[in-house]
Protein backbone atom coordinates (compact mmCIF):
# COMPACT_ATOMS: atom_id res chain seq x y z
CA UNK A 1 0.00 0.00 0.00
CA UNK A 2 2.08 3.34 -1.19
CA UNK A 3 0.12 6.55 -1.14
CA UNK A 4 -3.45 6.19 -2.68
CA UNK A 5 -3.80 7.61 -6.21
CA UNK A 6 -6.49 10.00 -7.36
CA UNK A 7 -8.31 6.80 -8.88
CA UNK A 8 -8.54 4.72 -5.50
CA UNK A 9 -9.62 8.12 -3.70
CA UNK A 10 -12.34 8.89 -6.88
CA UNK A 11 -13.70 5.56 -5.42
CA UNK A 12 -13.82 5.95 -1.94
CA UNK A 13 -15.43 9.49 -2.38
CA UNK A 14 -18.34 7.77 -4.04
CA UNK A 15 -18.08 4.53 -1.10
CA UNK A 16 -18.65 6.64 1.72
CA UNK A 17 -21.71 7.56 0.34
CA UNK A 18 -22.75 4.23 0.23
CA UNK A 19 -20.61 2.89 3.27
CA UNK A 20 -18.70 2.94 6.15
CA UNK A 21 -15.06 3.39 4.96
CA UNK A 22 -12.73 1.21 7.34
CA UNK A 23 -10.10 3.00 9.51
CA UNK A 24 -7.43 2.62 7.26
CA UNK A 25 -9.70 3.66 4.06
CA UNK A 26 -10.02 7.04 6.01
CA UNK A 27 -6.82 8.04 6.86
CA UNK A 28 -5.38 7.45 3.24
CA UNK A 29 -8.79 9.21 1.77
CA UNK A 30 -7.91 12.20 4.05
CA UNK A 31 -4.12 11.96 3.68
CA UNK A 32 -4.38 12.61 -0.28
CA UNK A 33 -7.18 14.88 0.26
CA UNK A 34 -4.92 17.54 1.89
CA UNK A 35 -2.26 16.93 -1.45
CA UNK A 36 -4.94 16.56 -4.33
CA UNK A 37 -7.09 20.11 -5.34
CA UNK A 38 -8.37 17.78 -7.69
CA UNK A 39 -9.80 15.14 -5.42
CA UNK A 40 -11.08 17.53 -2.96
CA UNK A 41 -13.40 18.90 -5.69
CA UNK A 42 -14.89 16.39 -6.77
CA UNK A 43 -15.70 15.01 -3.38
CA UNK A 44 -17.49 17.74 -2.76
CA UNK A 45 -19.60 17.50 -5.78
CA UNK A 46 -20.61 14.14 -5.09
CA UNK A 47 -21.84 15.93 -1.52
CA UNK A 48 -23.86 18.70 -4.26
CA UNK A 49 -25.15 15.69 -6.40
CA UNK A 50 -26.29 13.86 -3.32
CA UNK A 51 -28.23 16.76 -1.65
CA UNK A 52 -29.39 17.86 -5.12
CA UNK A 53 -31.42 14.32 -5.02
CA UNK A 54 -32.59 14.02 -1.78
CA UNK A 55 -33.90 17.29 -2.42
CA UNK A 56 -35.35 17.01 -5.77
CA UNK A 57 -38.73 18.80 -5.52
CA UNK A 58 -40.92 17.02 -7.52
CA UNK A 59 -40.40 16.70 -10.83
CA UNK A 60 -39.78 20.01 -13.29
CA UNK A 61 -41.91 21.19 -16.17
CA UNK A 62 -42.25 24.38 -18.19
CA UNK A 63 -44.89 25.46 -16.08
CA UNK A 64 -43.42 24.59 -12.42
CA UNK A 65 -42.66 28.12 -11.66
CA UNK A 66 -45.54 29.37 -12.41
CA UNK A 67 -46.86 27.05 -9.19
CA UNK A 68 -44.12 27.27 -7.37
CA UNK A 69 -43.68 29.79 -4.81
CA UNK B 1 -58.99 18.85 9.92
CA UNK B 2 -58.99 22.46 9.14
CA UNK B 3 -61.94 24.38 6.88
CA UNK B 4 -59.76 25.68 5.30
CA UNK B 5 -57.69 23.13 3.37
CA UNK B 6 -57.42 23.40 -0.51
CA UNK B 7 -58.94 20.81 -2.53
CA UNK B 8 -57.77 18.93 -4.52
CA UNK B 9 -58.62 19.19 -8.24
CA UNK B 10 -58.70 16.20 -10.43
CA UNK B 11 -57.83 18.11 -13.62
CA UNK B 12 -55.13 19.49 -11.96
CA UNK B 13 -53.71 16.30 -10.78
CA UNK B 14 -54.33 14.75 -14.54
CA UNK B 15 -52.16 17.73 -15.65
CA UNK B 16 -49.36 16.07 -13.63
CA UNK B 17 -49.43 12.72 -15.19
CA UNK B 18 -47.41 12.89 -17.79
CA UNK B 19 -44.37 14.40 -15.85
CA UNK B 20 -45.09 11.38 -12.90
CA UNK B 21 -45.14 8.76 -15.74
CA UNK B 22 -41.67 10.33 -16.89
CA UNK B 23 -40.09 10.11 -13.44
CA UNK B 24 -41.41 6.68 -12.82
CA UNK B 25 -39.75 5.75 -15.65
CA UNK B 26 -36.15 6.77 -14.52
CA UNK B 27 -36.82 4.41 -12.59
CA UNK B 28 -38.99 1.60 -13.13
CA UNK B 29 -37.86 1.65 -16.93
CA UNK B 30 -41.09 -0.48 -17.84
CA UNK B 31 -43.58 1.36 -19.79
CA UNK B 32 -47.08 -1.01 -18.18
CA UNK B 33 -45.18 -1.26 -14.91
CA UNK B 34 -44.77 2.96 -14.72
CA UNK B 35 -48.39 3.68 -15.32
CA UNK B 36 -49.58 1.45 -12.99
CA UNK B 37 -47.98 3.32 -10.36
CA UNK B 38 -48.61 6.38 -11.21
CA UNK B 39 -52.62 5.52 -12.08
CA UNK B 40 -52.12 3.85 -8.19
CA UNK B 41 -50.80 7.07 -7.13
CA UNK B 42 -53.41 9.47 -8.51
CA UNK B 43 -55.83 7.43 -6.92
CA UNK B 44 -54.51 6.77 -3.90
CA UNK B 45 -54.33 10.90 -3.65
CA UNK B 46 -57.88 11.20 -4.53
CA UNK B 47 -59.09 8.89 -2.31
CA UNK B 48 -57.21 10.73 0.42
CA UNK B 49 -57.59 14.50 -0.25
CA UNK B 50 -57.00 14.96 3.90
CA UNK B 51 -53.64 14.04 3.98
CA UNK B 52 -53.07 16.95 1.75
CA UNK B 53 -51.88 19.24 4.26
CA UNK B 54 -51.76 22.20 1.60
CA UNK B 55 -48.45 23.45 3.31
CA UNK B 56 -46.47 21.79 0.28
CA UNK B 57 -47.12 22.08 -3.23
CA UNK B 58 -49.39 19.88 -5.20
CA UNK B 59 -46.61 18.59 -6.96
CA UNK B 60 -44.36 17.95 -4.53
CA UNK B 61 -46.83 15.92 -2.44
CA UNK B 62 -47.79 13.66 -5.65
CA UNK B 63 -44.87 13.06 -6.24
CA UNK B 64 -43.53 12.02 -2.75
CA UNK B 65 -46.27 9.46 -2.85
CA UNK B 66 -45.28 8.05 -6.11
CA UNK B 67 -41.55 7.85 -4.11
CA UNK B 68 -43.18 5.49 -1.87
CA UNK B 69 -45.34 3.61 -4.58
CA UNK B 70 -42.76 3.07 -6.49
CA UNK B 71 -40.67 1.38 -3.18
CA UNK B 72 -43.82 -0.61 -2.25
CA UNK B 73 -43.39 -2.24 -5.96
CA UNK B 74 -40.01 -3.33 -5.73
CA UNK B 75 -40.83 -4.21 -2.43
CA UNK B 76 -43.86 -6.57 -3.81
CA UNK B 77 -41.13 -8.35 -5.82
CA UNK B 78 -42.56 -6.93 -9.15
CA UNK B 79 -39.97 -7.94 -11.94
CA UNK B 80 -39.25 -5.30 -13.84
CA UNK B 81 -37.35 -6.37 -17.50
CA UNK B 82 -33.68 -7.62 -16.87
CA UNK B 83 -31.65 -5.25 -18.53
CA UNK B 84 -28.81 -5.89 -20.73
CA UNK B 85 -25.15 -5.21 -19.87
CA UNK B 86 -24.13 -3.20 -23.10
CA UNK B 87 -23.88 -0.57 -20.18
CA UNK B 88 -20.41 -2.13 -18.82
CA UNK B 89 -18.38 -1.15 -21.84
CA UNK B 90 -19.23 2.47 -22.02
CA UNK B 91 -18.84 2.43 -18.19
CA UNK B 92 -15.25 0.76 -18.30
CA UNK B 93 -14.06 3.67 -21.13
CA UNK B 94 -15.33 6.45 -18.69
CA UNK B 95 -13.25 5.42 -16.06
CA UNK B 96 -10.27 4.79 -18.29
CA UNK B 97 -10.36 8.45 -19.91
CA UNK B 98 -10.63 10.12 -16.48
CA UNK B 99 -7.73 8.65 -15.02
CA UNK B 100 -3.93 8.14 -16.24
CA UNK B 101 -2.03 4.72 -16.09
CA UNK B 102 -0.79 5.93 -12.79
CA UNK B 103 -4.14 6.55 -11.11
CA UNK B 104 -3.99 10.73 -11.69
CA UNK B 105 -6.52 12.71 -12.95
CA UNK B 106 -6.07 13.67 -16.01
CA UNK B 107 -8.46 16.82 -15.75
CA UNK B 108 -8.83 17.95 -12.66
CA UNK B 109 -12.17 18.97 -12.32
CA UNK B 110 -13.08 22.93 -11.98
CA UNK B 111 -15.10 23.60 -8.55
CA UNK B 112 -18.93 24.67 -9.30
CA UNK B 113 -19.78 27.74 -8.61
CA UNK B 114 -21.96 28.20 -5.34
CA UNK B 115 -23.83 24.99 -5.49
CA UNK B 116 -25.85 26.62 -3.01
CA UNK B 117 -27.57 29.20 -5.31
CA UNK B 118 -27.53 26.29 -7.96
CA UNK B 119 -30.07 23.94 -5.86
CA UNK B 120 -32.58 26.79 -5.58
CA UNK B 121 -33.11 27.43 -9.46
CA UNK B 122 -35.76 25.37 -10.73
CA UNK B 123 -33.28 25.03 -14.09
CA UNK B 124 -30.76 23.07 -12.55
CA UNK B 125 -33.36 20.05 -11.43
CA UNK B 126 -34.43 20.30 -15.23
CA UNK B 127 -30.86 19.87 -16.43
CA UNK B 128 -30.35 17.24 -13.26
CA UNK B 129 -33.42 15.36 -14.74
CA UNK B 130 -32.13 15.17 -18.19
CA UNK B 131 -28.80 14.19 -16.80
CA UNK B 132 -30.42 10.77 -15.55
CA UNK B 133 -32.37 10.17 -18.29
CA UNK B 134 -28.85 10.25 -20.30
CA UNK B 135 -27.47 7.55 -17.57
CA UNK B 136 -27.25 3.94 -18.89
CA UNK B 137 -30.58 2.26 -17.80
CA UNK B 138 -28.93 -0.23 -15.55
CA UNK B 139 -27.23 2.47 -13.87
CA UNK B 140 -29.70 4.84 -13.81
CA UNK B 141 -31.62 2.74 -12.35
CA UNK B 142 -29.50 1.47 -9.38
CA UNK B 143 -28.50 4.85 -8.68
CA UNK B 144 -32.18 6.36 -8.32
CA UNK B 145 -32.73 3.38 -5.73
CA UNK B 146 -29.99 4.76 -3.64
CA UNK B 147 -30.18 8.86 -4.01
CA UNK B 148 -33.90 9.17 -4.82
CA UNK B 149 -35.44 6.00 -2.73
CA UNK B 150 -33.25 6.20 -0.76
CA UNK B 151 -32.56 2.75 0.00
CA UNK B 152 -29.80 0.82 1.48
CA UNK B 153 -26.71 -0.81 -0.26
CA UNK B 154 -28.27 -4.24 1.52
CA UNK B 155 -31.99 -3.81 -0.07
CA UNK B 156 -30.60 -2.80 -3.05
CA UNK B 157 -28.71 -6.01 -3.52
CA UNK B 158 -31.45 -7.97 -2.83
CA UNK B 159 -33.54 -6.59 -5.33
CA UNK B 160 -31.34 -6.67 -7.89
CA UNK B 161 -29.49 -10.13 -7.07
CA UNK B 162 -25.92 -8.27 -7.18
CA UNK B 163 -23.05 -8.17 -4.59
CA UNK B 164 -22.58 -5.27 -2.84
CA UNK B 165 -19.22 -4.82 -4.22
CA UNK B 166 -20.69 -4.79 -7.44
CA UNK B 167 -23.20 -2.04 -6.25
CA UNK B 168 -20.93 0.19 -5.19
CA UNK B 169 -18.77 0.25 -8.37
CA UNK B 170 -22.05 0.66 -10.18
CA UNK B 171 -23.04 3.58 -8.06
CA UNK B 172 -19.25 5.09 -8.51
CA UNK B 173 -20.36 4.80 -12.17
CA UNK B 174 -23.59 6.65 -12.49
CA UNK B 175 -22.02 9.54 -10.05
CA UNK B 176 -18.78 10.14 -12.22
CA UNK B 177 -21.56 9.77 -15.27
CA UNK B 178 -23.60 12.18 -13.76
CA UNK B 179 -20.77 14.51 -12.53
CA UNK B 180 -19.78 14.62 -16.11
CA UNK B 181 -22.99 15.25 -17.34
CA UNK B 182 -23.58 18.05 -14.94
CA UNK B 183 -20.52 19.82 -15.26
CA UNK B 184 -20.99 19.84 -18.95
CA UNK B 185 -24.47 20.96 -19.09
CA UNK B 186 -24.81 23.38 -16.15
CA UNK B 187 -22.02 24.50 -14.41
CA UNK B 188 -19.97 24.32 -17.57
CA UNK B 189 -22.26 26.52 -19.31
CA UNK B 190 -22.45 28.86 -16.23
CA UNK B 191 -18.79 29.69 -16.40
CA UNK B 192 -18.76 30.07 -20.26
CA UNK B 193 -22.06 32.66 -19.86
CA UNK B 194 -19.92 34.30 -17.16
Amino acid sequence: MGIPTCKEVHRLASEQLDRPLSLTEKLRMRAHLLACDACRTFNAQLAVMRKAMRGLPAINDTEKKADEL
Amino acid sequence: MPATRPPIAAPELESLRPALLRFALLQLRDQALAEDVVQDTLIAVLEKPDSFAGHASLRTYVTAILKYKIIDALRAGKRIRQLDTGDEQADAELIDVLFTAAGHVRDAPQAWADPAATLQQQDFFRVLEICLEKLPAKTARIFMMREWLELETDEICKELAISPSNAWVMLYRARLHLRACLDLNWFGQQSASR
